[in-house]
């Protein structure tokens, strides 16, 4: 692999980050087991993960705040594991509005470059491109506690940006913003992220969040890397039923069932042909996952199922609405468009398409998707 | 069991409040319905936790009278109200277990020890909380510690209404289907009056039977989640709701027609009708998930370009650009969409007018 | 790779290596020293191991004062912590008061030492002073030179006068980083100042208290000047403290190595106390983090 990268290497950026068997152990507390990661400038990098899950400390580790306890970090083949964050090339932004108080905008965003020693007009140049990207060109006189909070990681955002960093660490920052707020900054990212040349990682929980950044996505739960790969991919192929819960929102619903000779049967008395994707399933037990918005309340076509339900609740939205219901053997929530009344305890009729599963053994892993059919389960 | 009635509130955070601006609340006149779940949204700043914070009796109003059932509690102080407050960030008191904490009011309250016990039971029971009774509160995770911040509330038989400021800030998203789901089922199960601030319209439209939408210390609109989002009374309520907000396009109206640059687009005679009544700036509002894209021309259509499409998993934004201005249109999933150039069809009965910024009506 | 953060920081430490190494470690070596010889005069001296330790253990004078001071300092700590507890809660919390009462607190910690016990000296003498004489005209004889209770009421008042505001700022210090909604979560529940403070305010300042309480410990287990000014040791040996009856066995009587020997147990009881003081306070915090 890094052979053939090393070709395409271009020596005033960086393309790759390698992550080789890291662990981090704090006491006896594990904060990441075993990860191997490969990070890439060409698109962002989205960490997708529940709180606690080990987000922040990958970042720390890849920022070089955090030593790891085993493993390796490389950016282009060279390893920097031991390397301070003062000599990498990092520029960093928190959840919390982090910003010299003192120092008006301008002088916020100008602090790396007058670090790094530019000249005068220099950093005039850099400081205005960037403030005008984020929207902030002419706030640039006032102090960071004038500002609203979505102002003020604009400016944090723009100070991590001007310095031009190899790397761009981003650790939930939208999470203390605005809902509005988060949507207009969240377009906005992802423009200014596809301008920037440097390897961005972007941590997350919001599912929604991810598929608006696209890109790679990495999912994450307690230390460990579920799945990584392309952000599109990841979602039509979740591998795993941890990795289909942490990248659902609402959460995927999961339904016991029986496939036997070329028929699948959930509950007592739904049974069904395989559809194409599942044709080659083995007999045996299997789960299987539908998300949300693949449920109706009406049929969509001929080989819908139809599922009886009993209503628990519902959600509107507004464009949207969440109807849970339990069907005895499984409890669901429906996700319709639109405003649909249901009252609490009615009886209804659920439909889906088999064609939408996706099956997973009784290991949580992945053997059949929609999109790919049947996955041969790696051994091992 | 109560009915919260706001009688011409207004409040300052200053001293000798002087002119409109220096008001956080600036009039605010309302009866809000017993058993009802309400939600206050909008941005920061708008004055919403101030209301809370005037219901529940820990901010005085400069103006005006604040009336449980009819009767004037101006001037009670909280604990004399019957009422329970959850907070942003769970408040638990550290060094207690999770019984004591639940049954902390009810002991400041001199309740008899037995049906301390039975209350604290049944509403941990609720809760799902009885597994974690003999715990420290401290040692719990974000989402249990705000359902014991919520018990402390519900245990009271006296509690009319719940407050809630934001108590999801600090939950998980996969939490915090469970946690609203819970509040959902409690709100059914005990009809208390539910009051919820919020600046999420996701959380605000699943909770609440009623949203109340503020800005700038004025309530804008009280609806339903579908009034809010089929009609908006104001251009910031279609702004706010809905995921992109509504799409506006200024226009002139000429008959039944609404001209937008050199493209007309047909009106209903009765929005048109009002649309000719109304005074001022006339726009044309439509949500992103009403706009239609075609490939080809039709009548009143209007041609624009793509600029981008963003695939959210199960619908997809299409980013388009018209002559100086960008609209939003939200596409189901598995629908196709053209490529490079659309031509934008809008349905009359899915457009709304709005003339300086209020819907023509 | 092996190197992590930058060496040349080492180089910027290395005079407080440099300052500590002469103000702490040499002496400490050099007593360390002392406590092991017999030195009758420059260059003559004779290795006697244990012995000093031995003799020291076993002064009965050293018992007394050992006792004395824990009285002392278990007194001090009893009156200073809940009353600078006490001060805090009443404190303002909004307003140019704020600062007003701020300042007069810190007052009494910006007077040197020795300065205060002269002030007390001389406030509490029966005939000149202000307190003694107004104590004696209505009848109580006070006199902290000739009684031993009266000296000890004298250094109890002194001491809690001098120190109780450093208890106050830490514990207000500690109050107002309690979040406001707190309280106003204690106020829907109904809660009553006592619970208030019960269960909101006194588990939140356990940090600050536990500084404070290490602090005013060593400081009142050290004590020194204000003594040897207000009543030096006396009357007879009733307010010898350890430090007091140290000086006087390394100064007065210059039995340098009974006194080194003295020195490290001194320092050592301390250092255990604190350590003890310490591990409890964080056990309790444990306790209710788990």
């Amino acid at each position: 692999m890094s052979e053939i990268r090393s070709d395409k290497h271009t020596p005033e950026k960086p393309e790759t980050l390698l992550l080789r068997n890291i662990d981090k152990v704090v006491g006896r507390d594990v904060h990441l087991e075993n990860i191997n990661l490969e990070f890439e400038s060409s698109a962002i990098n989205v960490v997708l993960g529940r709180t606690l899950s080990g987000k922040t400390s990958l970042l720390r580790i890849l920022a070089g705040l955090d030593r790891p306890t085993r493993g390796t970090i490389e950016i282009n083949g060279k390893d920097v594991t031991g390397v301070s964050v003062r000599k990498r090339s990092v520029a960093m932004v928190y959840q919390q509005f982090i910003n010299y108080p003192s120092l008006s905008i301008y002088e916020n965003i100008a602090s790396p470059l007058k670090i790094a020693g530019f000249k005068k007009a220099e950093i005039d140049r850099h400081v205005r491109k960037t403030a005008e990207m984020l929207h902030i060109d002419d706030l640039l006189d006032r102090l960071p506690t004038e500002l609203s909070g979505g102002q003020q990681q604009r400016t944090a955002i723009a100070r991590a940006l001007v310095k031009d960093a190899e790397l761009l660490l981003l650790d939930e920052p939208l999470v203390n913003l605005d809902y509005k707020l988060r949507e207009e900054l969240r377009l906005e990212l992802q423009e200014i992220f596809r301008q920037h040349k440097s390897i961005v990682v972007y941590t997350t929980t919001e599912p929604s969040e991810a598929l608006m950044l696209e890109g790679n996505i990495v999912l994450i739960d307690q230390g460990c890397v579920i799945q990584s790969g392309p952000t599109r991919k990841v979602y039509h192929n979740p591998a795993a039923l941890k990795a289909a819960e942490i990248f659902s929102d609402p959460p995927i619903n999961y339904i016991d069932a029986t496939v036997q000779a070329g028929t699948a049967c959930l509950g007592q008395d739904i049974e069904f042909p395989l559809p194409p994707h599942m044709s080659s399933l083995l007999s045996g037990e299997y789960i299987f996952g539908v998300r949300s918005s693949h449920l109706f309340l009406l049929r969509t076509g001929e080989s819908d199922l139809e599922m009886h339900a009993k209503v628990e609740l519902s959600e509107i939205n507004g464009s949207e609405t969440f109807i849970h219901v339990d069907c005895g053997y499984c409890q669901m929530v429906v996700q319709e468009d639109g405003v649909r009344s249901a009252r609490i305890g009615a009886e209804i009729k659920v439909y889906v398409s088999p064609s939408c599963f996706f099956v997973y053994n009784k290991e949580g892993n992945l053997v059949a998707s929609p999109s790919n059919g049947v996955v041969q389960p790696m051994p091992g | 069991m109560a009915q919260v009635e706001l009688h011409e509130i207004a409040h300052s955070y200053l001293r000798k409040p002087k002119g409109e601006s220096d008001y956080a609340l600036k009039r605010i006149h309302n009866i809000w319905d017993d058993g009802g779940a309400y939600a206050l949204l909008g941005p920061s700043g708008c004055g919403k936790t101030t209301l809370l914070n005037i219901i529940s009796g820990l901010i005085t109003p400069t103006k005006g009278r604040v009336l449980f059932n009819g009767k004037d509690i101006t001037s009670l102080p909280p604990e004399q109200r019957n009422i329970a407050q959850v907070f942003q960030f769970p408040v638990l008191y550290d060094t207690m277990t999770v019984f004591d904490n639940l049954a902390f009011p009810l002991r400041n309250r001199g309740v008899h020890r037995r049906e301390i016990i039975q209350r604290v039971h049944e509403v941990a029971d609720i809760l799902d909380l009885t597994p974690f009774l003999k715990n420290r509160a401290a040692g719990l995770d974000a989402s249990a510690k705000q359902k014991v911040s919520l018990g402390r509330g519900l245990v009271r038989s006296d509690v009319a209404a719940i407050l809630f400021d934001e108590p999801l800030t600090v939950i998980d998203p996969h939490m915090k289907w469970q946690l609203r789901r819970k509040l959902k089922q409690i709100h059914e199960q005990l009809n208390l009056t539910f009051i919820y601030v919020t600046h999420d319209q996701v959380e605000a439209l699943t909770f609440a039977d009623k949203v109340v939408v503020m800005c700038e210390g004025e309530i804008i609109q009280i609806g339903t989640p579908e009034d809010l989002f089929e009609t908006p009374e104001h251009t910031f309520v279609g702004y706010f709701i809905g995921s992109p907000g509504m799409n506006f396009l200024p226009c002139t109206l000429e008959g039944n027609i609404a001209r937008v640059d050199d493209v007309g687009i047909p009106l209903d005679e009765e929005t048109a009708a009002l649309g000719h009544k109304a005074q001022g700036k006339m726009e044309l509002g439509i949500r992103p998930s009403y706009v239609q894209l075609r490939s080809k021309q039709e009548e009143g259509s209007i041609p624009a370009r793509i600029r981008a499409v963003e695939d959210q998993g199960n619908f997809k934004i299409v980013v388009l650009s018209l002559p100086g201005k960008t609209l939003w249109a939200k596409v189901p999933e598995g629908r196709p969409v053209p490529e490079g150039k659309a031509w934008l069809v809008f349905p009359k009965e899915k457009l709304r007018l709005f003339a300086d910024g209020r819907l023509v009506r | 790779m092996e190197k992590w953060d930058n060496n040349k920081a080492w180089f910027l430490v290395l005079p407080v290596f440099a300052i500590v190494a002469f103000s702490a470690v040499i002496p400490l070596m050099t007593v360390v020293n002392y406590s092991v010889q017999d030195i009758f005069g420059p260059g003559q001296r004779v290795f006697v191991g244990a012995e000093w330790f031995k003799a020291t253990l076993a002064d009965r004078r050293l018992h007394e004062a050992l006792w004395r001071q824990f009285l002392f300092s278990g007194l001090v700590l009893l009156i200073e912590m809940p009353l600078g507890v006490m001060i805090a809660l009443a404190m303002p919390k909004r307003g140019w008061g704020v600062s007003f009462s701020l300042v007069t607190l810190a007052l009494p910690l910006l007077i040197p030492w020795n300065v205060i016990g002269t002030i007390w000296l001389i406030f509490t003498r029966p005939d000149i002073g202000l307190f003694g004489s107004i104590i004696n005209s209505m009848g109580i004889a006070f006199d902290h030179t000739a009684s031993p209770l009266d000296a000890w009421i004298t250094l109890m008042l002194m001491e809690v006068w001098h120190w109780t505001p450093l208890v106050a700022l830490l514990a207000y210090a500690g109050l107002r980083a309690i979040p406001e909604v707190y309280y106003q979560a204690a106020k829907i529940d109904g809660a009553s100042a006592w619970a208030t403070f019960r269960y909101i305010q006194l588990p939140k300042m356990r940090g600050v208290l536990t500084i404070a309480l290490l602090l005013r410990f060593m400081d009142s287990f050290l004590i020194y000047a204000e003594p040897f000014v207000l009543t030096g040791g006396g009357p007879g040996n009733s307010t010898t403290f350890l430090s007091i009856y140290l000086v006087k066995l390394a100064v007065g009587q210059f039995d340098l190595g009974p006194a080194a020997a003295f020195s490290i147990i001194y320092f050592l009881i301390v250092l255990a106390l604190c350590f003890v003081f310490y591990q409890v306070l964080q056990n309790v915090g444990r306790g209710e983090k788990a």
